[in-house]
């Protein structure tokens, strides 16, 4: 009696169990790779500000303050929804440093005066190395620093109102 | 016959590219160099390995692997380097570890469990 009831009910719990597992697996989106780069240091690289090839910033000078490295591109057609989100948290106090990812000097000049600069300052990565280095994938991608220079957050994708308030607002707050 | 000749070309025609792209100086690294593009993925175009693609983040780290293999590093380190930076995912191979551990050995775990089971079920009869 015991075991036919057993035999009865297992292949309901097989099937709860499969619709479960294929359930979850619906929800996950294989595009978001999670960084490896969390809670180490910045890697260490030296790039000229954006228009200036003379002058070299070194990741070193980046430390003592919490910033958000944003990666952008003037070919990176979702990058242009951010400025105007962007410029309210530089005027909230977000210490907003740019990358110019894998872009030409004239190209990027020519977009931040079409949307606007929203940063404190702009590293221009021409070759794309410090974005190997950060284990950029696709822009826009935005990295919280610590002022100790460690990474404590990476985010994929553009920065909205919603995606802030949701899910980087508290992040943020907590390297104060 | 002209024909088979066009199609044998067509085929080969992607590794000769590959060679004139990334020559070696040696088989051994241009061996190691096509290897690891087929163990690597492409981040952007995620089921296609290195060497089938051309997102311009794919060529980069094309170059950069190239640049490895040049300088003589092994394919750990290669790998080691890739995975620091971009995590486990650009491997297609998942590396045996103790996150991993149920991915690679539920199946035999299953099998011994299915056998059991059977051995069981033989005996009663």
């Amino acid at each position: 009696m015991n075991k036919q009831y057993i035999m009865a009910v297992l292949p309901t719990f097989i099937f709860m169990a499969l619709v479960f597992f294929f359930w979850r697996g619906l929800s996950l989106d294989p595009a978001h790779v999670p960084s490896s780069r969390l809670d180490q240091k910045l890697p260490h690289f030296s790039l000229p500000r954006l228009g200036e090839d003379a002058t070299l910033v070194s990741s070193t000078e980046l430390v003592g303050k919490p910033i958000a490295l944003h990666v952008f591109a003037s070919w990176c057609s979702t990058c242009a929804t951010e400025p105007v989100f962007l410029r309210h948290l530089k005027q909230a106090g977000v210490h907003l440093v740019g990358l110019n990812y894998k872009d030409t000097r004239e190209d990027a000049t020519r977009w931040l005066s079409t949307w606007g600069n929203p940063y404190e300052l702009i590293l221009s990565d021409e070759q794309g190395r410090v974005g190997i280095d950060l284990g950029v994938y696709g822009t826009p991608e935005t990295f919280f620093i610590d002022k100790e220079g460690i990474i404590r957050e990476r985010y994929v994708g553009p920065i909205t109102e919603d995606v802030w308030e949701q899910n980087l607002k508290s992040k943020w707050e907590q390297l104060q | 016959m002209k024909r088979i000749g066009l199609i044998f070309l067509l085929l080969m025609s992607h590794t000769v590219l590959a060679e004139a792209l990334y020559p070696f100086d040696n088989a051994k690294k241009t061996a190691q160099f096509q290897g690891l593009l087929k163990e690597l993925r492409c981040l952007v175009c995620q089921n296609q390995d290195l060497n089938d693609s051309h997102a311009p983040l794919a060529i980069d780290l094309k170059n950069e692997v190239y640049r490895l293999v040049q300088e003589g590093k092994s394919d750990d380190e290669i790998i080691r380097y890739l995975t620091a930076r971009y995590g486990d995912f650009i491997l297609f191979k998942p590396p045996v570890k103790s996150a991993t551990y149920i991915l690679w050995f539920a199946p035999f775990v299953f099998l011994l469990l299915g056998f059991a089971l059977l051995m069981m079920r033989v005996r009663r009869e």
